[in-house]
């Protein structure tokens, strides 16, 4: 019985574990405003965030991807200098460009601090976005965005890392990414800081990338 | 009891005899780059009388669907929507966050200031379809939200 599923059976067949990723879904956004919240060190100089402080936190402590290039990539690459994390894909109307549009404008909003900030697209799609694709997109956006690819697995673990959530959901002939669209924001020694939430504007963003950066340099 | 019957009777009537249109503003289609398969374009619409977005075409999409976004817990989930209702005289935007048309299957990449045709079909009251031709700006990809302002989709009646 493996043929194709059809999209009704698919949605009656995965339904108990669709409800099971919905929690696991429901339960990553608990954690993150919740339990797993590791307030900064109690040495009273700890900026504040617009975005959630979940600096200490046992997940999210990189990755090992390849960017579009064909260059292999980890978090110790961009010591120095601030990363900026966003999963998504290039066939995504609304989101994702929303992100990267609001990504552009923190870079704007910097000036020329923006040298200090590097924005990293991981894709959730690597059938779809290949290398080319994803360079031509994200130099549409900005010169310096840099995305990441890699295979399945390799997505999967690195989004596993970040608890972020990702489905393929068939629409029509094609199909569609449901994600997290959370953003994730190290700090010059690459340690894992900040989460900034979609809603949260540009002006959010740039508030929380000046407050790392003027945190003394390593 | 029976007056509103007679009430509801003529007022359906009513909508039935004049043509339903519906006024289409604001309409973009976010650009794209080469190998790029699917977009959106968004738009506000406005109905004379209460009306139904059934279903969208475009000569640059092999496929056209009507979606809607969601954000639940921090996760962006986007689902097809069989059509839209839209109520009499009130405003219904298509934007980003929100619904959309998708465009899918894009037989080619689509440039800031081009305009991409769309058909929209809506149903009537009487369910009775109609189609409206639009023509959509092409936004930058990079450009933001903000369609321009002085080219507005036209709207035919």
């Amino acid at each position: 019985m493996h043929r194709t599923p059809s999209v009704s059976s698919l949605s009656s067949a995965v339904l108990p574990r669709r409800q099971a990723l919905g929690w696991l879904a429901a339960g990553t956004a608990l954690w993150l405003t919740g339990c797993e919240r590791v307030s900064t060190p109690a040495s009273g100089s700890a900026p504040a965030f617009r975005g959630i402080d979940i600096t200490g936190a046992s997940y999210a402590r990189g990755f090992s991807l390849t960017d579009f290039n064909g260059q292999r990539r980890s978090l110790t690459d961009f010591r120095g200098r601030l990363v900026m994390l966003y999963f998504g894909f290039v066939q995504c109307p609304d989101v994702c460009p929303t992100a990267l549009t609001r990504a552009a404008a923190v870079m704007e909003q910097l000036g020329p601090q923006a040298a200090d900030l590097q924005l990293i697209f991981v894709t959730v799609d690597p059938e779809r976005d290949t290398p080319e694709l994803l360079r031509d997109y994200m130099g549409s956006f900005h010169p310096s965005f840099l995305a990441l690819t890699g295979s399945a697995d390799e997505i999967r673990r690195a989004a596993d890392e970040f608890r972020v959530y990702y489905k393929r959901v068939p629409t029509g002939s094609s199909y569609t990414m449901d994600h997290t669209a959370l953003s994730y924001l190290f700090d010059r020694q690459g340690r894992i800081r900040v989460v900034l939430r979609h809603e949260q504007t540009a002006d959010d963003y740039t508030a929380d990338v000046r407050a790392l950066l003027a945190e003394s340099a390593a | 009891m029976k007056k509103l019957f007679i009430t509801g009777l003529l007022a359906l009537t009513t909508a039935a005899w004049a043509q339903t249109t519906v006024k289409v503003e604001d309409a973009w289609v976010r650009g794209t780059v080469a190998t790029q398969k699917a977009t959106g374009a968004f738009m506000r619409l406005t109905p004379s009388a209460n009306a139904r977005l059934v279903e969208a075409k475009s000569p640059v999409a092999g496929v056209v669907e009507i979606h809607e976004m969601a954000m639940e817990n921090d996760v962006m989930r986007m689902r097809q929507v069989p059509g839209l209702d839209l109520a009499a005289g009130r405003t219904l935007e298509l934007k980003p966050g929100g619904y959309h048309v998708m465009l899918m299957d894009l037989k080619q990449p689509l440039k800031a200031g081009e305009q991409v045709p769309i058909t929209l079909v809506f149903e009537d009251a009487a369910q009775k379809r109609f189609t409206q031709e639009i023509k959509a700006p092409v936004t930058a990809l990079g450009g933001g939200n903000a369609p321009m302002p002085m080219n507005h989709g036209a709207h035919k009646h």
